[in-house]
């Protein structure tokens, strides 16, 4: 209760401002009809109009909730009008990514901490790979796979993989190598063998790390998917919804996939944040 | 090196590929055991030298397999590509980078940090403004790209005014933590000294909060680059990162593609080093600044 009120208060604030704010942007195109139309509008009929435009510059958020609503509930889920429709086409290619990512994160990582050369070698670039925009490869990758004939959920899901793949390596060789010289000690004075000590020791000290990385990476993997999606005609998914929206200028039909998928981001990250919880609880290390 | 014909495997190109790769791997490995693995040069030279394995393996492997450039085209001819279109490079540059991410950067980050300050003075607000920053910070921020172009027009203004809007949450959620990092022994001398709240924030709080500042700084600096390129996806003036890209592909000029990707890798590092630079000069005074020479 005491984050409640306070949170609950920022967001009536937001939305108070978004409704102020979407009257001042609106209203030049209430006052330019009304002009056309040789006629003089009153302030309660200029904010009327500016919160039920069919293309305004900024919906209100009643708009934005009812285009949600309709995207979601309102049409049959194989809809080319659902957003269920497509948020379980860019759902897809996420988690496929999403697995790509983790699975070979957690390899290299393994590789990583096992092998000198590997750590001297590879590290320095995992981490400069860090600061390059490699978001802006997506559209090259997704015209390249389908001039070869893949097109659909593979070249999406090889984006978000990518994207998944840095924060795990980073957390993970971190969690790899987080327990302590004294633990190491011990299983060395129990004749434990590398991969003994790997299974017992380094892997379920790793767990937390792991998750941290995990909450990041979901996140970054979904964003992938809706890069992935944005160039050359893609029909389906979150990312084609906002291109298709620009296009044609329907600000609402914007707006809704926009909080379709930040839906989508929240519901993966406390998923994730659900099962570390549990996963820590039954080992034993919840904080 | 021989030829394997059209559409076959240039063996020669690929032995040489295979030994090189064997051998800088080999001589990695010696040296990553070896003494010499403490001396300073020898750390640099080791990535490196991976580096220029990856590209060599590139290279002779696009030879050997007779690789299409639609593709991927080879190192040494995205190297013609950048030397040939230096001028475009360097207008792209200015476009997207200076104007576009710098732009959005300073007023994002000055905009976070403040906004940081304003609502430390308020227990209130900070309850109520952390858990949906740290919410926002994990969203898909680049959807709103599209709304902003059509807000802010095609020109670099409305792919800052997108980078403004990433930077900012990360930014801002790592100000308030560092806000708060300045310990209560700390305060209470400053309050023995009859410092002002203005005196203490300059002189105690903002800079014990520099080291979680510039974690938010070198975040956001990826960031903006994503930002200011992915937001001209959206439309754009005909000169730009994003706008080459895009364009490139279509024709499949893949290597002016990867020639703008070697830019914005240029640029994005260099970014992130200047940050870190400055972090080192300010926050010298740090546990992890310190001892490393």
């Amino acid at each position: 209760m005491k984050t409640l009120a306070p949170i609950l208060t920022v967001l009536l604030a937001i939305i108070v401002l978004w409704y102020g704010a979407s009257v001042l942007m609106n209203r030049a195109w209430t006052y330019d009809q009304a002009a056309r139309a040789g006629t003089t509008v009153t302030a309660s009929e200029v904010i009327r109009d500016a919160w039920s435009q069919d293309r305004p510059v900024l919906p209100a958020p009643h708009q934005v909730a009812k285009g949600l609503w309709d995207g979601l509930a309102g049409q049959a889920v194989t809809s080319k009008k659902s957003l269920v429709y497509h948020g379980w086409q860019t759902l897809k290619a996420t988690l496929v990514g999403f697995l790509i990512g983790t699975v070979l994160g957690i390899l290299l990582a393994v590789g990583i901490i096992h092998n000198r050369a590997m750590d001297l070698s590879v590290m320095p670039w995992a981490i400069a790979s860090q600061t390059i925009p490699i978001l802006a490869i997506a559209p090259m990758v997704i015209v390249v796979l389908a001039s070869q004939g893949i097109t659909g959920l593979l070249p999406k899901a090889i984006i978000s993989a990518y994207l998944s793949f840095f924060p795990v390596v980073v957390g993970m060789v971190k969690g790899l190598r987080s327990p302590d010289q004294m633990q190491l000690d011990l299983l060395t004075t129990y004749n434990a063998s590398n991969s003994q000590a790997f299974w017992k020791l380094r892997l379920p000290a790793s767990m937390p790390y792991l998750f941290a990385s995990l909450k990041v990476s979901v996140a970054a993997s979904l964003v992938g998917a809706i890069v992935g999606e944005l160039p050359s005609g893609a029909t389906v998914g979150l990312g084609a919804r906002l291109l298709s929206g620009s296009y044609y200028g329907q600000t609402i039909q914007i707006w809704s996939a926009l909080f379709a998928a930040a839906i989508l981001a929240a519901g993966l990250v406390i998923l994730i944040g659900w099962i570390e919880r549990r996963t820590l609880a039954r080992m034993g290390m919840a904080r | 090196m021989t030829g394997g014909g059209e559409g076959g495997v240039a063996w020669g190109w690929l032995v040489f590929g295979l030994v090189f790769w064997l051998g800088a791997w080999a001589f990695n490995a010696w040296l990553a055991q070896s003494p010499y693995a403490k001396n300073r040069g020898v750390r640099l030279l080791i990535p490196a030298l991976f580096g220029v394995t990856l590209l060599v393996l590139w290279e002779t492997a696009v030879h050997a397999l007779n690789v299409p450039s639609v593709i991927l085209p080879a190192p040494s001819m995205i190297w013609d590509r950048i030397t040939q279109s230096l001028p475009t490079l360097w207008a792209d540059f200015q476009q997207t980078i200076l104007k576009g991410a710098l732009g959005g950067y300073l007023i994002g980050c000055a905009a976070a940090v403040l906004t940081a300050i304003l609502i430390d003075r308020s227990e209130f607000l900070q309850r109520g403004l952390l858990p949906i920053g740290n919410f926002v910070a994990a969203l898909p921020i680049v959807g709103i790209a599209p709304i902003l172009v059509m807000w802010f027009g095609f020109d670099w203004q409305s792919k800052a005014a997108v980078v403004v809007v990433m930077v900012f949450f990360p930014v801002l959620v790592n100000t308030v933590a560092g806000l708060a990092a300045s310990e209560r022994m700390q305060r209470d001398l400053m309050a023995t000294w009859g410092a002002s709240y203005w005196q203490t924030l300059f002189k105690l709080r903002l800079p014990a909060a520099m080291p979680f500042i510039f974690n938010g700084l070198k975040i956001a600096t990826t960031l903006a680059l994503i930002g200011a390129i992915v937001a001209e996806f959206f439309g754009s003036p005909i000169v730009g990162m994003g706008f080459r890209i895009s364009t490139a592909v279509g024709q499949l000029a893949l290597d002016m593609v990867w020639a703008e990707i070697a830019v914005a890798a240029l640029a994005g590092s260099a970014f992130y080093g200047l940050v870190a630079l400055i972090e080192k000069a300010v926050t010298f005074w740090h546990p992890s600044q310190r001892g490393r020479a």
